[in-house]
């Protein structure tokens, strides 16, 4: 079976609907980031397989600057997280319920 | 130099070296001289000023620079002004606040500085690459600072919201951005709008618009986009708030014209109601539950909603009257905006919060100044002649009208009637005299916060009497976009 640009987009699409869902659903804080990374690394996949099909190598730079973000952004939200977590002892999304309405 | 390169592209982005230069400079600092936050502030501000100084050099010109990575015109010029403008102004509103709060000087203005950065990338970013990145310099900066009170679980719970939310939309954001790049083959903006000119939109064209439309919606607030807002402005420190409700909507606001009228024009039909359904449920449910707040921060992140509804409808006429009118009033919004803030931030002292409605009891009395400049930030809010608001407004909705959108602007201008009730009961409240309240420690501003509300004052009267100035350089500014006039749809 030949694998066509289709198949990546399917690939691409999947893990990010597991990602909204994951966000979405779940209840740790923990588990939404990841659930979050999932969403970005279907971004991934979908500019490297646009990348390689349209042999155009922008989509593989967009991809590195994506990964470079991702880094950067789970340095920043696990260090939030820990002074949430001294505080609060718990990084339970329920639980932050400070301020509504 | 690689090929394609040369010292010129270097030149074009001096007023970003500047501030790049400024905030590791500021950082250094910190480490060198720790206790000397007059020093920190007085480097940062020298930093925004020859920034500025270079970005007035630029004005007047229209070439892009790094092979198409970034344009270097009018538009983008305007932007930088008001990103590097706010951020003095939430500048000299900090450092009071700072001493007050007991935190660190260097890193806060070193942040505040990185923010600046990304809104400045944002504004003349013409690649998608490069409007990520810098959208994503400014909101990892701002994750950070709507976390700066540490030991504060409000601060806590406001930066882990904003973090997840952003993240959350930054991915939604890319994965419309890779769509395009999938369809057109080209990050650049102008390839994408030559490659989907007298293209038949598709069921995928029209994913990745929503996409990238819900994704810079969480970045200005838009409803249904909006449910971090009211708690990140209630949480973060208030300076930071300002700058948040200001910067960063205005810097989004530009990479959304800059994506949509530069390089989404063929798809005008289906992004035109798509931001007009965006632009009146944002105002409507901005304005309703902003009548209902007892929290003043919160009443104002409601408040700021509302407004980036109105903002919408400059998107919406998509006609360079439209995008002048929202450049008109992005520059009245900011000393508006920053000024009611700065009053917030002012009302914070050693055992007072003081972000609660209630605490403006009494305060023509305690304070006079103080009141009155919060009256025409009030009144300027609510569009009441003869401040800058009302200005802006009448500019805003006349484009819209002028465009066609005649039901949008009806809309709008009922809304602004509702929004009068809790902007007048903010200054009700100023001019209560209630005797029985609680002694607090006395209102005494510093030079800073003095100077921080003294520009807010005078833009919001200047601007109301003469707005001459604004308007010519927001028409100016309106001509470097390309691609107006595409919004073409039914909803006229």
């Amino acid at each position: 079976m030949e694998i066509t640009p289709a198949h990546y987009t399917v690939l691409s699409a999947a893990l990010f609907s597991i990602g909204v869902i994951g966000v979405l659903v779940r209840r740790n804080v923990i588990i939404i980031f990841m659930a979050i990374e999932l969403m970005l690394n279907a971004v991934n996949i979908n500019l490297v397989a646009h990348a390689r099909y349209l042999e155009n190598l922008a989509g593989q730079v967009f991809v590195v600057f994506v990964i470079a973000v991702a880094a950067a952004e789970a340095a920043v939200g696990l260090g939030i997280l820990l002074a949430f977590f001294r505080n609060k002892e718990t990084v339970n999304i329920d639980e932050m319920n400070i301020m509504r309405w | 130099m690689p090929e394609g390169f040369s010292a010129l592209d270097f030149y074009y982005i001096l007023p970003e070296i500047v501030v790049t230069g400024g905030a590791l400079v500021v950082l250094l600092l910190s480490v060198v001289t720790p206790r000397r936050d007059d020093v920190l502030l007085g480097v940062s501000l020298a930093t925004v000023a020859a920034a500025l100084y270079w970005v007035a050099a630029f004005a007047g010109l229209d070439v892009t620079a790094s092979k198409g990575l970034l344009a270097i015109d009018g538009f983008a010029a305007f932007f930088k002004v008001v990103a590097l403008g706010s951020a003095a102004v939430t500048m000299l509103m900090s450092s009071p606040y700072l001493r007050v709060e007991g935190l660190r000087a260097g890193e806060y203005y070193f942040l505040i500085l990185c923010a600046t950065l990304g809104m400045m990338f944002m504004a003349s970013g013409m690649d998608l690459i490069t409007l990520f990145i810098g959208l994503e310099t400014m909101a990892v900066s701002f994750y950070v600072l709507a976390g700066y009170l540490k030991p504060n679980p409000r601060s806590n719970e406001a930066a882990v919201k904003y973090f997840l939310l952003g993240a959350f939309s930054l991915g939604v954001l890319l994965y419309g951005m890779s769509i395009l790049y999938g369809v057109t083959g080209t990050t650049s903006l102008e390839g994408t709008a030559a490659a989907l000119a007298g293209q038949e939109s598709g069921p995928l064209l029209v994913l990745a618009v929503v996409l990238v439309a819900a994704g810079m919606g969480f970045k200005i607030a838009a409803v249904p986009f909006h449910m971090w807002a009211p708690d990140v402005y209630e949480g973060a420190p208030t300076p930071v708030t300002a700058f948040l409700s200001v910067g960063s909507k205005a810097a989004s606001f530009a990479m959304l014209v800059r994506i949509f009228l530069e390089g989404l024009p063929s798809l005008g039909a289906e992004w035109t109601a798509l931001f007009w359904g965006l632009a009146v449920v944002t105002m409507t449910v901005g304005n309703i539950a902003a009548l209902t707040q007892s929290n003043l921060k919160r009443m104002l992140a409601y408040s700021s909603i509302a407004h980036a509804g109105y903002l919408l409808m400059g998107v919406v006429a998509g006609t360079q009257r439209g995008v002048a009118a929202m450049l008109v009033y992005v520059g009245v919004y900011l000393f508006m905006q920053l000024g009611a803030f700065a009053v917030v931030a002012a009302m914070r002292r050693s055992d007072v919060v003081g972000d609660e409605l209630k605490d403006l009891t009494g305060l023509s009395r305690r304070s006079p100044m103080m009141a009155f400049a919060m009256l025409f930030f009030m009144l300027s809010l609510g569009g009441i002649p003869p401040t800058a608001g009302f200005m802006g407004k009448v500019w805003l909705f006349g484009a819209a009208i002028d465009a066609g959108f005649v039901w949008l602007a009806v809309i709008a201008v009922a809304n602004s009637a509702v929004s009068l009730y809790y902007y007048l009961r903010v200054v009700v409240f100023m001019w209560i005299n209630d005797e029985t309240a609680p002694a607090s420690s006395p209102l005494v501003l510093g030079p800073a916060m003095t100077a921080a509300l003294v520009v807010a004052v005078v833009g919001t009267v200047v601007f109301g009497l003469y707005p001459q100035f604004l308007f010519a350089s927001a028409e100016a500014a309106a001509t470097a976009i390309e691609g107006l006039g595409a919004g073409t749809s039914a909803l006229r």
